[in-house]
This record gives C-alpha cells, structure tokens and sequence, in this order.
C-alpha cells in the first residue's frame, strides 16, 4: 500500500487518523489489560517481600524457643561455643569475632583493589584495554565458591605458610584474602558504573582549572560517585558476611575466640553448615541455636544496609 | 622545537587588520598568537590553516555556522581538545610567546593560566563555596581566610555574590542555569586566569540570564582576554571588539568587529552576517 503523502498536507486524503479509528476496536483489550497490570505487578512483587517476611518470622519463632532454653545474655556475652559437649555452652562470640575478622579481612583485599580497578577502568583504561578487562573480570565473578574454597585451602594457605611460620592449616587470613579476592569483581564493576555515569562536563571542567587527572579523580568523580562507591563496599561486606563455602573449607571448625588471624575459627555460617550437616536432632537445644545464629547474621547484614543508606545520603553530591 | 621569540609575534601575519592598525585595537599585546594550524579528527580536516592573533583586554567572538570549527579552535588554545584521542595537528599556537603544545609546556599549567567556561553550566556536584576554592586548593592554597577571601572576590567578580552569599554551604545545582553559569564563570575567576575562553556561554540560559553574562563580559575584558565562540550575531556585535568568521575549518575574515558587521571584505561573511545561510 503506498504510503499517504505525509509531506504535502497534515489532511490527507487516506486519512492516518481513519486508520487509527479503524484499529480502535482490536486495542479494547490491551485497554483492559492496562487496567489489571499494576495488580499483576504487585502480586509479583509481594512474592519477595512475603518470602522474607516468611523467613525472618520463622528464624524469629524458632529464635525464641532457643532463649528459652539459653538466657540471651549467656548467648551474646558468651566466649565458649561448645554445643556437643556434656555441659553445652553457647557464646556466639566466637562465631560473631571469626564472621567479623573474615570479613575484614576479605574487604582489605577487595576495597582497595576493587576501588582502583574500577579507577583503572573508568578513568585511565583505553577502550581496547577496557573490553579485554571487564569481561575476564566477569570471568572471576563467576567460579563456584567452593572453588575458591579449595584453592584457599590447597594454595593460598601453604603459600602463606611460607611466609607466616606460625600460621595453622586451617586460619581465619587465608580464606578472607580469597573471599576479598571474590568480591573484587564486584565492588570493581559497581563502582566503575557509578564512576563512569559521572558527567564527562564535570571532568572537563576540573580539567580546565589545571587538574591533573589523578586530582579529576580523587576530588570530583569519585565524591560524586560516593554513594554508589559506598553501596558497592557494602554489598561486598554483605557478601563477605554471608560467604560460607570458603570459611568452611579453610578455616575449619575449631570454635576459638581470638583476634590472632593465623589461628583456626568459625564463623556464624560455617557453624550453620557444621551443624546441620552434623546429626542435631530437631529439637534439641543445638538445633534452636542454629535459628539464634541465623537470626544474628540476618541482623548483621540489615545493619550494614541500614548504615549504607545512611552514609551514602549523608555523603551524596547531587547534579 | 624551539619556542617561538616575542620579534616573531610582530611579523605574525594579520592580513585584515593591518588596515585598521593605527586606529586603536591593534596596540594592545598578542596574548595568543596562531600559525599554520590544522586538526584533524581522524580522517576529518576540521581546521585548515588557521592564522589568529588575540589580544589582551579585548573580547575576540568566534561566529560561523555549525561544524565550523569554532568550538575546535577555542578547545585548542587550552588544549581540552586532545581528550579526543583520534585527534592530529600541525602549526604551532604560541601563548605569549610560549608554544602551548611545546612538550615542556605542562598542559596543566596552561589551564591554570587559561580560564574555560562551557556551553552547559557544569557546576561540580558541591557546595557553591567548594565550587570556587576547587581551582585555588588544588593549586595548593590551603588557608581558610585566603580561601574565605578568593571565594568573595571571586563571586563578587562574576557579580552573583549578592544572590549567593547567603546560601555558600548550599549545593551548586540549587542555583538557577543562568546563576550556575555566573558560577562557572567566578570559578575560573578563582584561579586569576589571563583569558577567559567562552563556550557559547550563554546558549543554555535565558535572555535575561544572558544579559546579566553579557554584561559581565564587558567588565571581565578590563582584566582579562576573553575569546567566545557563539551563535548568537547580535551577541557578537553587542560585546567582542573583534570577530573571526569562520567557515568550513578555515578563517575567512578576522577584523574589528565594527568593520565584521558594517563593511566585511568577503561576500561569505556579509552572507552569513546577514542571515543568508548559517
């Protein structure tokens, strides 16, 4: 059909407006289904909220059971965790100092790693150098976490031995560099998104004061960058927190409440993967601590993005 | 390659403003003196023997039609232009008597000296005070009260210290477009350049916006070369004291502005001037 001369006259003589009038009646029901799309929608979207409305009720019910059993002060102020023994005692701090020192760990690695790869990428990186690298980073970002696990285990750790004598087999350093190394990827590709969706005018301004690149850097892409900068180390902290695979493998399982980083511990996970993995009859009292320690790790991860959204709107350049 | 001495400036070609020598204008000192220039992006020959000379304390407009190359040429004289990394050129462009892409001439030090505003205002995401003492503490002032006094001076300098000074903690992008580019403007004051480069400054405000920025032009080019590329030929005629048309990558006519407008030697410049194409 040729085309009405658009050119000539708004008023044609086949009318554009005739075809729409004439299509009017097949689009009743995509009208109808507009209607019912925001319904649709919110269903679906309650499907994550009621499942973690679901789990953090049971943790909560189950939790309780357990402080029936175990005074809450006895679980939160305790140094010893030996819940198999004949007079079972259940500190969590010594899951809570193995989970924090893990963590730490992993993020002294990740930050400054991830924040300047993302540096590298965004600001210094040629084009070229920049398709090569984001995807091998993908690469990273993708094992398996019990394989870094066992390459914690087998490598990393003799390699520290090597340099540390006093380092056991099982420790709580090897398993956070690896687990740093995991999160790499990830504060490296979130910081460098929000790295380059800082205006390219801003850089040229600063740069037309006589900055240095590094000072283009350092003074105005990455303050106005900060919240995201900030969200991706908090989605790293996360990320350390919850790890399991890796501090299950290599740092074994001795419940030890230290500060020493060469020294074996548990954290809140690997006790979870300890205990269920072992034969706690439902229950016992054993088995309630799990709900307990899950309860605190959950409460852990809730502080972090709570204190994240705060710094990241207290600290945020708007434009 | 050698920098070019102060006698070479005198010899600097300036074909059509010999004429007007003796009147007044060309007694002020060249700040920025072009020879031979050309650039290429990639293949394209965006500026073909460009030959300019900008003074001192005067306002130099750049007009010609889109993709003349007038904002090429304003990006080279602070050379923000090589951030385009395809780009290629020959001749030489001495600021005074320096050639600014001699390798010893640190690129950042010609910033310092040489003062950029942009098309779009591009206030940094902070606070009005922290936009003007940017320039000095990177240059390694430190001291509150000089900060304090460079911040003042600096806003009174672009006339928007009185819209402003009550409000220095506030975010930049509070401020109105036509405020925000005062800003840019007394950010650049901030750093006491010699010339003040103009993006087509006043494209993105409106008209009463733009007579504030027009009027401060005419103060600014006391203390100051300021070179603006613009659009707008009224603008051109109402605020620079000479103006260059460019066409195609090349200069077609540079003279006083008053000659530009009234008498220009080139049938294209009356063309354009006249509003025939553009």
């Amino acid at each position: 059909m040729p085309h009405p001369k658009l050119s000539t006259s708004h008023k044609s003589s086949v009318s554009i407006r005739d075809m729409i009038e004439a299509k009017k009646s097949s689009r009743q029901l995509g009208a109808k289904l507009e209607k019912g799309i925001p319904v649709i929608l919110l269903l679906i979207a309650l499907v994550s909220i009621l499942t973690t409305v679901g789990i953090v009720l049971t943790l909560f019910t189950e939790m309780i059971e357990f402080f029936r059993r175990v005074p809450i002060m006895d679980f939160f102020t305790g140094t010893v965790l030996k819940p198999l023994s004949q007079t079972p005692e259940f500190g969590v701090l010594p899951l809570i100092t193995g989970t924090v020192l893990s963590s730490a760990v992993a993020m002294a690695v990740a930050a400054p790693v991830g924040l300047m790869t993302a540096i590298y990428l965004s600001e210094y990186a040629s084009e070229r150098a920049r398709k090569i690298f984001k995807p091998m980073l993908e690469v990273l970002a993708g094992i398996p976490t019990i394989v870094y696990g066992f390459f914690a285990f087998t490598f990393v750790t003799p390699l520290l031995r090597e340099i540390i004598p006093g380092l056991e087999a099982t420790n709580i350093l090897s398993p956070g560099i690896v687990m740093g190394i995991m999160i790499i990827p990830m504060i490296a590709s979130l910081s460098e998104d929000a790295m380059r969706s800082v205006p390219n005018s801003m850089r040229a301004g600063a740069l037309a004061l006589g900055s240095t690149k590094l000072e283009v850097t350092g003074r105005v892409v990455i303050p106005a960058a900060f919240s995201g900068i900030v969200a991706s180390f908090v989605l790293g902290i996360s990320r350390a927190i919850g790890e399991t695979m890796i501090v299950t493998i290599a740092s074994g399982s001795s419940k030890n409440f230290t500060f020493d980083l060469t020294q074996s511990m548990q954290t809140m996970t690997a006790y979870i993967v300890e205990v269920t993995g072992g034969d706690a009859a439902a229950g016992s009292t054993i088995y309630y601590s799990l709900y307990a320690v899950a309860m605190t790790l959950f409460v852990f991860t809730l502080l972090m993005n709570v204190l994240a959204r705060y710094v990241s709107r207290r600290f945020r350049e708007e434009y | 390659m050698s920098i070019v001495s102060i006698n070479d400036h005198a010899r600097a070609t300036r074909p059509t403003i010999v004429k007007d020598a003796a009147v007044d204008v060309a007694v002020r000192d060249v700040v920025y003196d072009t020879k031979e220039l050309n650039l290429w992006y990639g293949d394209v020959h965006a500026l073909k023997n460009i030959n300019l000379a900008i003074h001192e304390k005067e306002v130099t407009a750049i007009i010609g039609p889109s993709g003349c190359g007038k904002s090429t040429y304003l990006k080279t004289l602070n050379r923000m232009v090589e951030l385009v990394p395809i780009v290629r050129k020959t001749g030489s462009i001495t600021y005074n008597g320096r050639n600014i892409f001699d390798k010893v001439f640190r690129v950042e030090d010609l910033r310092t000296r040489v003062g950029m505003v942009f098309q779009k205002p591009n206030p940094f995401p902070k606070s009005i005070y922290e936009n003007i003492a940017y320039g000095p503490k990177i240059h390694g002032i430190r001291d509150k009260k000089v900060l304090d006094e460079i911040v003042e001076q600096s806003l009174r300098g672009a006339y928007i210290w009185d819209e402003v000074k009550d409000r220095l903690k506030d975010n930049a992008y509070s401020l109105s477009g036509g405020q925000q580019q005062r800003l840019c403007i007394a950010r650049c004051l901030a750093i006491e350049p010699d010339v003040i480069l103009m993006d087509e400054p006043t494209s993105a405000l409106d008209p009463k916006s733009t007579a504030k920025v027009e009027e401060l032009i005419q103060k600014l080019k006391q203390d100051y070369a300021i070179v603006i590329v613009t659009h707008n030929m009224q603008q051109a005629a109402r605020i620079s004291d000479r103006t260059a048309f460019f066409l195609n990558g090349e200069v077609v006519e540079y003279d006083k502005t008053a000659t530009i407008f009234s008498k220009p030697a080139d049938q294209r410049t009356e063309d354009y001037i006249s509003g025939r194409f553009g």
